[in-house]
């Protein structure tokens, strides 16, 4: 599989940090869904051939994590926080008003691809509930209005 | 190391460093519960029954995950632990289904044992349960997941153990899962270890579930009949209008030298019993076709044939044929019937390893073979050919776990990249064929190494690698049937200077060792001694034929020029498995005995339906010589022991059966028959031993009145019988002074069985069928043909 200089680099330079080849399972994985949006199997059986793992370790792995995904997902990922801090500053609210606005449920995918939508554990952003992170940027003190807002930004960013 | 000390429950404890609480609780005789703790597979604490309270120590502790250390106090049983273990049971019991009256596990779980113990009548869970179907992951493995309890036992024994990796676990929380390694089902080499080793009924076997209850079977203990390594497998029987039928094999009793490890066929393959196509009643040709007969009849046939041949061709118009399979008593007593009955030394049997060859080069030192158990204490391994994980899985085992635990140093020499590479310390690849060179070039021979330099090692690596193992005290070379001959010689020689070096040869099948210590061969007696000094079997026996018998293929030479007048061919299958022109024996009076009608008992004139190795007693030596009982689990209505066939033609020869089998020796029984209480009354003790599936003793059919003639007339054999009789591998010695032979290599033939076949058995195993069957394979087809 033919992946980006960065990718190689990146990988080659977290190698260096751990005694043993699997150690650095996780990172390569989260590097490689930041390549391809998702894991596919092309790209596991490749990481379980280089840190020599089985496919099913990989998957066990996989499976563990909810940030990592065998599914492709929408250009920008829409996780919404409903825990407790959020949960009583309106993030339920948030969530279905996103759910409505995009017309989608968690772990869904708008048809343009352009969203996805999900609804996640605390991403420790509690001092400014309710919050939410769209691929790796937060956002924080969220309403309803402002959530479109910060939608209608990344549709405009495409 | 010292010993730590410890108290626990009030008892003082000592254990040496590094000892984990749980293991020296249960020294100590103090049981601590847990599902997920497993001796000598890695940590895990996922179950937390093991929690105990360390004084100090704040919160309750895992007793599988504390090392001890001095002066600790511990408490195994208070009412906080109690509590604790009932609320653990709770929570495992909250999704558990309470099938137990169908699950397989019933009787023998050990989440049902702990519920009694420690769970609690009731259950604070009102929730409906979280049902999914039960899945079949292969022709072996089925996993019901609402039974599975997260112990993670069966994931580590299939990567740890057995370093194949197919189970793991996915998601987690709640909604972890065993997950098999093919989405849906299991690529794997099928060992049903994850089955023996689950707690609970959540792994079962297709080839026993639902089928019977753990109480309703009788347990016998004996030795496996597949490959050459010897384990001990557990068989569940139980009464069928046929006999006796086996339902099950595992390992449950984990004394045996094989402890928890058992392969497929040790735990499935026994189903060969119970092929449709078993024969049980003896055939006779008559008018050109096989017809059924009884045994008097067969007796008759037989007796009159081979006398008329013995006395007017001579016993070297005999040739006899022995088995791999069959016990030790009986390949001695096909010897010593073919020597003194017949009077011909016309016997040989399908070689798989030059046995022979390595009893001559270690006349010396015989103590230098080496054990089964040694494998997995040897400080070093060197295994030169063979692949262990396909022909050997015991030796695999070993090999790999004293890797794994011991830190052995493996070296490993072969022309393919088997297996077991993974393991090895260094793993060199040779061409095909180059093994004898590389024994020359080990034992010095330096011009040699050319031969083996075609792979990326180098001449400098190579004598590097040399210097090593000679500095390798404890070394275990291993060899398989590569090197025969004069290359067992140089490999011998080439470890001379090794301290305490040990060997082992690998035969192929179950009793291919046994067939080679009994003497099953034209020109050696039993214990490898040569015909030209037959000392005490020439006393013992009164009279030893003198002339060297025919090897196999002198046998089928002789047969072809019409020499060869009657064939013996007991439990093996020359034609079908040595691709023998069946010409050779058409010309002569061929009786076979064997369960099926194989392609070497469709051409013969009588056929005798033989009992297996699981339907009788009598012992095995497995490819390493250790010694093991055979004990009778199994019946098929209608078939005999070979041991009893034997005596039974000596017999209708008219030969004295008590100089053929000295039974009843020294010894003086009264059964009750002749005084007392019970006199005139029929023989109690026999009737007791039919009935119990046991077999007479005190009869000319009793194996042990021939191991009892092994045990006084082979002294490698002579090892303790109160152990061997206990269930124990008794580890025999090669024989001292001249013995043994350098053959023509071209002699041995290998099985090349690998883990899903075994020769003849294999064919009518209906679960290794499925298996080959299930992985795309073309099953090897059935070449019964019809008569």
């Amino acid at each position: 599989m033919r992946l980006s200089e960065q990718f190689e680099s990146r990988f080659a330079e977290m190698l260096t940090h751990y005694p043993t080849k699997r150690s650095v399972l996780v990172p390569t994985l989260l590097y490689l869904q930041d390549e391809i949006g998702y894991l596919s199997d092309e790209g596991i059986a490749e990481i379980a051939q280089r840190l020599e793992l089985t496919d099913l370790e990989v998957r066990n792995v996989i499976s563990y994590y909810s940030m990592l995904t065998t599914r492709p997902r929408g250009k920008f990922n829409v996780q919404i926080c409903t825990n407790i801090a959020c949960l009583l500053r309106g993030g339920e609210e948030l969530l279905e008003h996103c759910e409505a606005k995009l017309g989608i449920g968690h772990k869904r995918t708008t048809a343009d691809g352009l969203f996805s939508l999900e609804e996640v554990e605390c991403i420790g952003a509690c001092s400014w509930a309710p919050a939410a992170q769209v691929n790796y940027d937060f956002h924080e003190n969220l309403t309803p209005a402002k959530m479109d807002s910060v939608l209608e930004k990344y549709k405009n960013a495409q | 190391m010292p010993d730590v000390n410890i108290t626990v429950d009030g008892k003082k404890v000592a254990a040496p460093a590094g000892t984990l609480l749980i293991e020296a609780c249960k020294n100590a005789g103090i049981e601590v519960p847990s599902f997920c703790y497993y001796p000598n597979l890695s940590l895990q604490g996922a179950c937390r029954m093991c929690l105990v309270k360390v004084e100090k120590m704040p919160k309750l502790q895992t007793a599988c995950t504390t090392v001890i250390s001095e002066g600790m106090i511990v408490a195994t049983n208070s009412d906080e632990i109690r509590q604790a273990r009932k609320s653990m049971i709770e929570f495992l019991l909250g999704n558990h289904p309470l099938d137990c009256p169908v699950c397989d596990a019933g009787g023998e779980c050990e989440l049902q044992d702990m519920a009694f113990s420690y769970g609690a009548a009731e259950s604070k869970y009102m929730e409906p349960k979280n049902h999914k179907e039960e899945q079949q992951w292969s022709p072996v493995v089925y996993f019901d997941r609402p039974r599975c309890i997260l112990c993670y036992r069966c994931v580590r024994v299939c990567g740890e153990g057995m370093d194949v990796w197919a189970l793991g676990v996915q998601n987690r929380g709640v909604s972890s899962i065993i997950a098999p390694n093919q989405d849906d089902h299991l690529e794997c080499e099928e060992c049903g270890m994850c089955i023996d080793i689950c707690p609970v009924g959540a792994l079962t076997s297709g080839a026993y579930r639902y089928k019977t209850r753990p109480w309703e079977m009788n347990h016998v203990g004996t030795t496996c009949t597949h490959c050459a390594d010897g384990c001990k497998t557990t068989l569940g029987v139980r009464r069928a209008d046929t006999g006796m039928e086996i339902v099950r094999g595992d390992n449950r009793d984990k004394s045996g030298i094989n402890g928890d490890f058992l392969c497929i066929k040790g735990r499935y393959a026994f189903d060969f019993a119970h092929h449709k196509e078993r024969l049980t009643q003896p055939l006779i040709r008559k008018d050109g076709r096989l017809t059924p007969s009884t045994w008097e009849e067969a007796f008759e046939v037989i007796g009159s044939r081979l006398t008329e041949v013995r006395d007017c061709d001579g016993g070297q118009a005999i040739g006899v044929l022995g088995s791999t399979r069959t016990t030790n008593e009986e390949n001695y007593l096909l010897q010593k019937f073919a020597r003194v009955v017949l009077q011909t030394n016309n016997i040989d049997h399908h070689r798989t390893a030059d046995f022979p060859a390595f009893v001559s080069a270690l006349t010396e030192r015989p103590e230098a073979a080496a054990s089964m158990r040694d494998v997995y204490n040897a400080p070093a391994i060197l295994l030169i050919g063979n692949d262990p994980t396909e022909q050997h899985p015991l030796l695999a085992w070993q090999i790999r776990n004293n890797v794994r635990l011991h830190r052995a140093r493996l070296y490993v020499i072969n022309s393919q990249p088997i297996k077991l590479r993974r393991q090895a310390t260094s793993f060199l690849q040779i061409p095909t064929g180059a093994e004898a060179q590389l024994s020359s070039f080990l034992a010095g021979q330096d011009s040699a190494i050319d031969a083996l330099l075609s792979g990326p090692t180098s001449r400098d690596e190579w004598i590097s690698l040399r210097e090593k193992l000679r500095s390798e005290p404890g070394l275990v070379i291993i060899f398989g049937s590569e090197i025969r001959g004069s290359d067992v010689v140089s490999l011998v020689k080439s470890a001379s200077g090794i301290h305490d070096v040990k060997f082992i040869c690998l035969g192929d099948y179950a009793n291919s060792r046994g067939a080679a210590d009994m003497g099953v061969y034209p020109d050696l007696l039993p214990g490898y001694q040569r015909l030209a000094d037959p000392g005490k079997f020439h006393e013992e026996w009164g009279g030893v034929p003198r002339a060297v018998g025919f090897t196999l293929p002198e046998m089928i030479e002789s047969a072809t020029a019409g020499k060869l007048k009657a064939w013996y061919v007991v439990g093996a299958n020359p034609v079908g498995r040595l691709a023998l022109d069946p010409f050779a024996f058409s010309q002569s009076f061929v009786v076979v005995q064997d369960m099926f009608l194989t392609e070497t008992a469709v051409i013969a004139d009588v056929v005798l339906p033989a009992a297996n190795a699981y339907e009788k007693s009598g012992t095995f030596t497995n490819t390493c010589g250790d010694l093991q009982l055979v004990k009778k689990a199994g019946e098929v209505t209608g078939t005999k022991s070979d041991f009893e066939i034997i005596v039974r033609i000596a017999g209708s020869m008219g030969y004295d059966v008590r100089k053929l089998v000295p039974f009843g020796r020294g010894m003086t029984a009264d059964m009750g028959q002749s005084r007392g209480a019970q006199s005139g009354e029929v023989d109690r003790h026999g009737v007791w031993l039919e009935a119990s599936g046991l077999e007479l003793k005190m009869s000319p059919f009793d194996p042990m009145a021939i191991l009892d003639e092994i045990q006084r007339l082979l002294p490698g054999y002579a090892v303790s019988r109160m152990d061997l009789l206990a269930g124990n591998a008794q580890h025999t010695a090669l024989p001292a002074g001249k013995a043994g032979a350098l053959h023509d290599p071209k002699l041995i033939v290998p099985a090349d069985n690998n883990l899903f076949s075994s020769g003849t058995l294999g064919r009518y195993s209906r679960t290794l069928n499925s298996v080959i069957e299930n992985r795309h394979k073309k099953p090897e087809e059935l070449e019964v043909a019809a008569d």
